[in-house]
């Protein structure tokens, strides 16, 4: 196994880099959309709500792969010509999202209404009131649900290997392959995963601990 | 709790360990005795085998092969087994002794032959390209430059050879070769590249492609067993040698690969 790893390193570190980027930026875009989606679903208006709820519905309940693979082979066919990581980047961004908005809506359903009761009391304006008062608030309380999206993000984005993102388990892929030594490529793939979502476990850990004590 | 982690860890890695190494017994006597092979195939390939959508049965020159090579094996009340395999799970399949033997498109290289054995050669294909009717790649040669992308088939010998024939080219792998054509017909790709006779069946199937220029290398297909195997490898051969012998061998070729555009019948007997 180590030699496996000292053999091919710059390939597994080629697709470390790719995971990274693709989680990064799907990371920053599905927490972006999936609190605006949030937020219309909890909105006064009706039409906004079931705009958002399609959305919602729609991401959820198809598989990442289809999603990827529409992105991947459908659009370039008819709209613009989009490489495999880019596909795989928007796809785990838009699927991640919708169970974001789920996660996010819940926190801001568990913050009481009288929070937004009060604040609109004192005089602040509807978006005031949530961007200062229940967002916040939310958050805090969606932090665990939050960071078991981010792991599942990391892991999702493996979904890139298909549609040749270059990430690393296509490296895995295509080292197993090449030197027939299958499980060693896989388990060295494994621990890379692991140095990624390691951290992000135990930070969020830690936020969630900061987060409790600022409440008390 | 750490301590007790750790050690189930390194228990289960031992039991992986362990698993790898296991001694295997006569494979051969194995097949007599229970009257069965069981085959690795494709079922994606279209003329070699591929899973039919409408009898929802498994048909292709493979699988008429391993149907024939079993009777002549086992007698007439042979089975034979089909399991479904990949580009990418061939190897690990055999190896794990899920399937007995693989009769899956499978070129016999020096690298392959340190980890499994093979038969004689029982097709004699080579790697070509398959493009756009309206692509100006004319051959191998217009491949090698920058900015190319060729799209092909993880774990098969197209990755490498093109490493070897045009390097300046981007190579990007799929899974199968459903998923490599879906690719270029999206455009992520400029050329696709595998062995001519499945090239030659996604040809014969889609419109608006062809076979671009002669084919570039020899790729002899042969069926793989385990190693250290010696009565089963010879048992195939002696199978195969009298199927080509009795002309059996001829007519399915005949049967899967006439009046295919761009190939040639006489060149793929071996």
């Amino acid at each position: 196994m180590f030699t496996l790893f000292a053999n091919n390193w710059p390939t597994y570190l080629s697709g470390f880099g790719y995971t990274i980027a693709a989680s990064v930026l799907a990371l920053i875009a599905s927490l972006i959309l999936g609190t605006v989606f949030a937020l219309l679903e909890v909105s006064e208006s009706r039409a906004l709500r079931g705009l958002a709820s399609t959305y919602i519905e729609i991401f959820r309940n198809i598989p990442l792969l289809v999603v990827t693979m529409v992105f991947y082979l459908v659009i370039p066919m008819y709209v613009v010509k989009i490489n495999g990581f880019t596909a795989g980047t928007i796809g785990l961004s838009l699927y991640t999202s919708a169970f974001i908005a789920e996660t996010i809506r819940s926190g801001i359903n568990a913050v009481r209404s009288g929070q937004m009761e009060g604040a609109r009391s004192n005089g602040m304006t509807y978006i005031e009131a949530m961007r200062y008062v229940i967002l916040p608030q939310a958050f805090r309380f969606s932090l665990p649900a939050l960071g078991n999206q981010f792991v599942n993000l990391v892991k999702n984005s493996s979904v890139l290997s298909f549609v040749a993102g270059f990430d690393l388990m296509y490296q895995a892929d295509s080292i197993a392959f090449s030197t027939y030594q299958v499980l060693p490529s896989y388990l060295i793939v494994g621990i890379f995963y692991l140095i990624l979502t390691m951290p992000l476990s135990y930070y969020m850990k830690h936020l969630e601990k900061g987060g409790r004590k600022q409440d008390v | 709790m750490r301590k007790v982690t750790k050690a189930l860890l390194v228990s289960l890695l031992a039991l992986f360990m362990a698993g790898c190494g296991k001694p295997r017994g006569n494979e051969y006597h194995q097949i007599v005795k229970t009257k069965t092979i069981t085959w690795g195939i494709k079922t994606d390939t279209r003329l070699f085998g591929l899973l039919s959508v409408k009898s929802g049965k498994e048909e292709g020159f493979e699988l008429d092969l391993a149907r024939a090579m079993t009777k002549q094996m086992l007698g007439p009340t042979g089975q034979a087994k089909f399991v479904q395999t990949t580009a990418k799970t061939k190897i690990p399949l055999l190896l794990s002794r899920s399937v007995d033997v693989v009769l899956a498109t499978m070129t016999i290289t020096s690298a392959r032959q340190k980890i499994v054995a093979f038969t004689h050669p029982y097709f004699a294909a080579g790697q070509s390209i398959l493009v756009k009717d309206s692509s100006p790649i004319k051959g191998i040669k217009s491949l090698n430059r920058r900015g190319i992308v060729v799209l092909a088939v993880k774990g098969t010998t197209a990755v490498d050879n093109m490493k070897k024939f045009a390097p300046k080219a981007r190579v990007q792998e799929y899974d199968d070769y459903v998923q490599a054509f879906a690719a270029l017909k999206s455009g992520q790709g400029d050329a696709m590249t595998t062995d001519n006779g499945i090239l030659a069946g996604i040809a014969s199937e889609n419109r608006g492609y062809h076979l671009a220029g002669k084919t570039f290398t020899d790729e002899p297909y042969g069926m793989a067993l385990n190693k250290h195997q010696p009565d089963l490898r010879n048992a195939l051969n002696k199978s195969l040698a009298v199927l080509k012998q009795n002309g059996t061998y001829r007519r399915l070729v005949e049967k899967w690969f006439t009046g295919i555009k761009g190939f040639s019948v006489k060149e793929a007997e071996h």
